[in-house]
C-alpha cells in the first residue's frame, strides 16, 4: 500500500507549489531584486516536483536514500547559487523552510486521523530538516569559495611586478609576506625576469610591516632563486625599526644586498649594467 | 648508448641538454665534458638547462661537479636558461650550487664568459708587465 | 589527527634498475597534470619523488612506488608510497637531519625533500625495510 502522504502530495503537487510561493513571498524581509517571481517560481517548482516524484514508501525515512540525490544536487546548486548573490543565510533557511511548512499544513488539512497525521508529519520533519542541513552546507561552502577566490585574487592583485627599466624589475610587497605569498612572488617575479630578459630585480619591503627570521628566509630564498636563474635581487625599503628587529633577532642578510630606499636600490642597479644618469645642461 | 652532444665554440664548449637525464647519462656527461676541457683547452663551459624540468639533487651535484673540476683546469662554468619552477624547487631543496654561474639565457651566458676571460688576460697582462720591469 | 584521505585512483609501479626512474618520473608528472597542479607544484613534486626513488635503489635495492590521487575536504594531491625491503634506517631523527649522509650523495635528500612536500612520513624497521608516504597537495 502507498504511503498516505505521499499520495496526497502527488495529487496536491499544484496546490503545494502555489503555497509554499505565496508563502516564500511572504517571508519578512525577502530580498526581490536578488530573483525575479519567474525565476522563483521555475526553481521552486524544478525542487517540488523532483522531490515528490521520488518519494516512495522505502525512502520516505531514509533521507540519505540515493533516489534523493537529485533533490539534494537541485538544493546545493539552489543554495551555492544564492551564497554567491550574496542571499542572507535566513533567506535561504527560509526557502527550505517555509517548503516544510506548507508540506505540514497540507498534511494537516488532509489526514484526519491524528496518529497517521503524527507519524507522516514526523517522518516528512525528518526528511527536510536533513535536506536544510545540507542546504546550510553548500551555503557556507558556497560562501568559503568566495572568500578563496578573493583570497586568490588579493594575493594576485598585490604582488605587480614593475619594468622601471630596460633589463631592471621592481616588485613592491604589501603586507605579509608568508610563505604561499613568497610562492607567488617568487613565482611572478621570476617569469617576468625570463620574459623581459631583465638582469636586475628589486624587491621593495617597505609596506612589509614587520620582518622576523621566518619572511627574512623567504626573502633569502627569493633572492637564492634569482640568482639560480642568473640574474641579481636588491632589496630595498629596509625601515630602521626593520634593520633594528634584524640585528635583534640575529638574521644574516649579508649574502644579498639591501638597500634603504628604492631610489638607491635602482642607482645600484644602474652602477651594475654600467649605466650613468646625467643632469641636462641648460642650453641658453 | 646515448650521448649528451658537446659542441666546440672557440674557447667555449656548449652543451645543451634537451632530455631528462638519468643517472647514468649525467655521469657520462661529466667524464666527457671533464675530458672536453682539456682536450681542446678550453676556457669556459656553458650548459644550457632551458628545458630540464627537474634538477634533484644528483643532477645539482653532477652540475656542481663539472664546475669544480673545470674551475680546477682553469675554465669558468656558466648554467644557463634555468626555469623558475627549477630555481624555485632548488632552493626549497636546499642545493645552492655552489661555484656554478649562472645568466638568462645563452646569450648572457656568453657575455659572462668572455668577461671573465678578458679579465683573466688583463690580469695576465699585468702580471706579465710587472715582470719585465723588476724595478 | 588529521582524516584519512579519499582514494581516487590508484597505480603501482616497479622500481628495479636506474632506467625505470624516467618513466616513473612521467608517470607522476603524468597524473599530477590530470588534476590540474601548478607548475612550481609539478616540480617540487617530481624532484621529491626523484629523491626518494634514488634512495629507494640505492639503499633498498629497488622497490615498488604506489601513485594515488588522493582528495581531503577541498584539496585534491599526489599521494606516493615507496616501499623497500632493504636493511631499514636505524635512526631516523638522524637520517632526517641536513647534512646527514650514509651513501655518496649530499646528504639534503630527505629533510631537502620533507620541504618539497606536503606531507611527509616515513616508518623503517632494521632489516625488514622502509617505506615513505609523501603526499603534494595541488595547491600546497
Amino acid at each position: 500500500m502507498k504511503n498516505e502522504a505521499i499520495k496526497i502530495f502527488q495529487k496536491k503537487k499544484q496546490n503545494i507549489l502555489e503555497k509554499w510561493i505565496t508563502a516564500q513571498l511572504e517571508v519578512n524581509g525577502m530580498n526581490d531584486d536578488l530573483i525575479t517571481n519567474d525565476d522563483l517560481r521555475i526553481q521552486s517548482e524544478e525542487l517540488l516536483y523532483t522531490l515528490i516524484d521520488n518519494l516512495s514508501d522505502s525512502n520516505i525515512s531514509n533521507p540519505e536514500a540515493h533516489e534523493f540525490d537529485p533533490v539534494v544536487d537541485i538544493l546545493s546548486s539552489i543554495s551555492i547559487s544564492r551564497a554567491k548573490q550574496g542571499y542572507s543565510p535566513r533567506e535561504t533557511g527560509n526557502y527550505i523552510y517555509s517548503l516544510k511548512e506548507t508540506l505540514l499544513q497540507v498534511l494537516s488539512e488532509e489526514i484526519k486521523d491524528p496518529a497517521t497525521l503524527y507519524t507522516q508529519s514526523m517522518a516528512i520533519n525528518k526528511l527536510l530538516d536533513s535536506f536544510s542541513t545540507s542546504t546550510f552546507e553548500t551555503f557556507i561552502k558556497g560562501r568559503e569559495d568566495v572568500i578563496y577566490r578573493q583570497t586568490d585574487e588579493i594575493t594576485q592583485i598585490s604582488t605587480p611586478v614593475i619594468r622601471v627599466w630596460d633589463g631592471i624589475l621592481a616588485l613592491p610587497i604589501i603586507g605579509t609576506l608568508d610563505s604561499s605569498r613568497t610562492q607567488v612572488v617568487m613565482e611572478s617575479l621570476l617569469q617576468e625576469i625570463i620574459d623581459t630578459s631583465s638582469s636586475i630585480a628589486i624587491l621593495d619591503i617597505s609596506g612589509v610591516p614587520a620582518v622576523d627570521s621566518l619572511v627574512a628566509q623567504h626573502l633569502i630564498k627569493t633572492v637564492s632563486a634569482t640568482r639560480l636563474m642568473g640574474a641579481e635581487c636588491i632589496i630595498s625599503g629596509i625601515r630602521p625599526e626593520i634593520a633594528q628587529t634584524v640585528v635583534h633577532l640575529g638574521i644574516d642578510l649579508s649574502s644579498i644586498i639591501t638597500k634603504s630606499t628604492l631610489a638607491s636600490a635602482l642607482k645600484t642597479a644602474f652602477d651594475m649594467m654600467a649605466l650613468e644618469v646625467y643632469k641636462k645642461k641648460s642650453v641658453r | 648508448m646515448e650521448k649528451i652532444p658537446i659542441l666546440r665554440m672557440g674557447h667555449f664548449l656548449l652543451v645543451t641538454i634537451q632530455v631528462d637525464l638519468y643517472d647514468q647519462l649525467a655521469e657520462n656527461l661529466e667524464s666527457d665534458l671533464v675530458n672536453m676541457v682539456s682536450k681542446t683547452n678550453a676556457k669556459g663551459v656553458l650548459i644550457d638547462i632551458s628545458s630540464v624540468s627537474i634538477i634533484d639533487s644528483f643532477m645539482g651535484r653532477i652540475l656542481g661537479n663539472i664546475a669544480t673540476m673545470s674551475k680546477i683546469m682553469d675554465a669558468d662554468t656558466v648554467v644557463v636558461g634555468m626555469q623558475p619552477a627549477v630555481a624555485i624547487t632548488l632552493v626549497e631543496l636546499g642545493l645552492p650550487l655552489k661555484g656554478v654561474y649562472t645568466a638568462l639565457n645563452v646569450e648572457k651566458g656568453m657575455e659572462l664568459l668572455r668577461s671573465k676571460i678578458l679579465l683573466e688576460e688583463e690580469n695576465q697582462q699585468e702580471d706579465d708587465d710587472e715582470a719585465d720591469n723588476p724595478e | 589527527m588529521m582524516t584519512r584521505p579519499i582514494i581516487l585512483s590508484s597505480d603501482s609501479i616497479n622500481i628495479t634498475r636506474e632506467t625505470d626512474v624516467v618513466p616513473f618520473r612521467s608517470r607522476v608528472k603524468e597524473q599530477a597534470v590530470k588534476i590540474g597542479m601548478s607548475l612550481v607544484n609539478q616540480t617540487k613534486l617530481i624532484t621529491g619523488a626523484s629523491e626518494l626513488v634514488r634512495n629507494l635503489l640505492k639503499y633498498g635495492k629497488g622497490g615498488t612506488v604506489m601513485i594515488e590521487i588522493v582528495s581531503r575536504g577541498r584539496e585534491t594531491g599526489i599521494r606516493l608510497t615507496f616501499t623497500d625491503k632493504g636493511p631499514g634506517i636505524p635512526d631516523i631523527s638522524k637520517a632526517m637531519t641536513d647534512g646527514f649522509t650514509t651513501g655518496r650523495s649530499m646528504g639534503l635528500g630527505l629533510p631537502g625533500t620533507k620541504r618539497l612536500m606536503s606531507e611527509f612520513d616515513i616508518k623503517s624497521e632494521v632489516g625488514v625495510g622502509t617505506t615513505v608516504t609523501v603526499i603534494k597537495w595541488k595547491n600546497g
